[in-house]
């Protein structure tokens, strides 16, 4: 005889009383593959944990943001933002694409030189830029976006020595009445330091004022922010035209698009409330549209975005440790992944689903990763179905600074799997090993064991 | 380990404590548990029936079984014993 199928035993309180306007979820369901490669197979091949990243919807991601914005305004540029994920697959994509390289470190304009940008298509952003790496940018023409009056001055310095004249652009930032206001990248606008960094760039004769930038925030939940900082930009550069006599090439609105990811703490899903590229873009290029530039001295639009071009492309697959019960009662589960492989766990109420089937009945629980850390909460509570030791789960949305803020921290970080838009799996980053991590260290003579 | 003797339960998982006016529902395995439980037989007896019955092997349900004590000792349905 056949035996019936088996469950953990389980049992869940009712409640009475008022009924949640939402509802419930209409429920959990299995994702047992991405792009049609199962999930049990990537593990097979691949360990678990493993990073997968979707090709197709990293490209598809790119060209709906690209079209929103090239449908409303004739000079669009994007920028890829080498902190969001700087794989070298990934960022190779995104230059495929006809992204230009965005970095912020001497080590992320390297890797952009590596992958064959030319450095007259990477910005240079960040408070912090050597005096090298300053002339290296200078002399492979790039775009230095400068932070603070002392870069300012050390160009100044630099622009003496070289034969290039160094193509740059103002930091700004601003009130567009959001809080927090984020001051510290650039030149404030209100307090007239924009204005002064501006008029001193042009007048030095020596740099070339090409563009006007800001970076107003991250995960931004207000389209009208955008509009703010694009007029106020604008002014600056309609100012320096009429003013100064000196035409600004380009405004680059930096980036700082929210994901679909649900904030912690936040009421609704961030699907359900998040604006759209489309709303971003519709507020930036009417506002750009509406200034009145004449048609011909319209300022190329450049954008930064990262986070909401892959985060939706990135998929965590793990699996099971084990499950507990805590003091009160309440379920945890122990996965084989930590937050120090998904460093945005703290911010975000990452969806979190099983790779196989199961029984209907649900139960509240938390995830918790293997680190023997306090803080290694993966979820403090999801509604899951009761999942058994070795099986697979998928967390969603993770491709955003996951795989660049991830760290080696007590357990090595796992191999990042690129599936291709035929449905062929890559290796883009093997998982780490013992040696890889010892590579760097040295043991004095006086410590080594003497056994 | 044995239900409090005015805990009414059905055979789909509904679960009432007059006592408390607590009321549950529990899976299908939960159902059949409390049944057994309630018919009086001694945990062996549960467990082999439940290991002739269903597709289980016997360190899963003995993991499971800790993990159901817990849920029944949490929701005050177990008698006091002693």
């Amino acid at each position: 005889m056949e035996k019936l199928p088996y469950e953990k035993p389980y049992i869940k309180k009712l409640h009475g009383g008022v009924m949640n306007k939402f509802g419930g979820r209409s429920g959990v369901q299995p994702v047992k593959s991405i792009d049609g490669v199962l999930v049990r197979t990537l593990i097979e091949n691949y360990g678990s944990p493993v990073f997968v990243l979707s090709e197709k919807q990293i490209r598809k991601n790119y060209r709906s943001a690209y079209r929103a914005f090239s449908t409303r305004y004739p000079k669009v540029q994007f920028a890829w933002s080498y902190k969001t994920n700087y794989l070298k697959a990934v960022c190779q994509i995104f230059h495929q694409e006809g992204s230009w390289a965005e970095v912020v470190s001497g080590f992320e304009y390297q890797k952009a030189i590596g992958n064959g940008i030319p450095g007259n298509k990477i910005i240079f952003n960040g408070p912090g830029k050597s005096n090298d790496e300053l002339k290296t940018a200078i002399e492979n023409d790039s775009l230095i976006h400068i932070d603070h009056f002392e870069e300012l001055n050390q160009l100044l310095a630099l622009s003496e020595e070289l034969a290039n004249k160094p193509r740059v652009a103002i930091r700004v930032n601003m009130d567009t009445g959001v809080y927090p206001l984020w001051d510290r990248f650039g030149f404030n606008y209100e307090n007239g330091e924009a204005w002064t960094a501006l008029s001193k760039v042009v007048d030095s004769g020596k740099l070339q004022l090409v563009g006007l930038h800001c970076h107003i925030g991250t995960y931004m939940l207000t389209t009208d922010a955008y509009g703010i900082a694009a007029n106020k930009l604008c002014a600056l550069a309609f100012n320096c035209q009429t003013q100064l006599n000196h035409k600004i090439d380009y405004i680059d609105m930096g980036g700082g698009f929210p994901s679909t990811n649900t904030l912690k703490g936040a009421y609704l899903p961030g699907q359900d409330t998040v604006p759209s590229v489309d709303d971003f873009a519709e507020v930036i290029t009417s506002t750009l549209l509406n200034f009145g530039f004449a048609n011909e001295d319209l300022p190329t639009l450049i954008l930064e975005s990262g986070r909401v071009l892959i985060d939706d492309a990135g998929y965590l697959l793990g699996s099971v440790i084990a499950n507990k019960r805590l003091s009160a009662g309440k379920k945890a589960l122990i996965v084989d992944f930590g937050v120090n492989i998904l460093f945005t766990s703290f911010w975000y109420e990452h969806q979190v689903s099983p790779a196989q089937d199961f029984m209907p009945h649900t139960e509240n629980m938390a995830i918790y990763g293997p680190l023997c850390m306090n803080i290694d909460v993966i979820r403090e509570s999801i509604n899951l179905p009761l999942l058994n030791p070795g099986d697979h789960v998928v967390v969603h949305k993770v491709g955003a600074y996951n795989m660049t803020q991830w760290m080696q921290f007590i357990t090595l970080r796992p191999a990042v799997v690129l599936i291709d838009e035929q449905q062929r799996t890559h290796l883009i980053r093997s998982n780490e090993t013992l040696a890889y991590i010892e590579e760097q260290e040295l043991v004095p003579t006086h410590l080594k064991n003497t056994k | 380990m044995k239900i409090k003797s005015n805990i009414a339960t059905s055979e789909n998982g509904f679960i009432f404590n007059p006592a408390t006016g607590d009321s549950f529902s529990g899976n299908t395995m939960a159902a059949a548990l409390l049944l057994a439980m309630k018919s009086g037989k001694t945990e062996r007896e549960i467990k082999q029936e439940i290991l002739d019955r269903y597709d289980v092997k016997a360190d899963q349900l003995n993991r499971d079984w800790e993990d159901w004590m817990i849920q029944l000792k949490e929701a005050n349905l177990l008698e006091l014993e002693g």
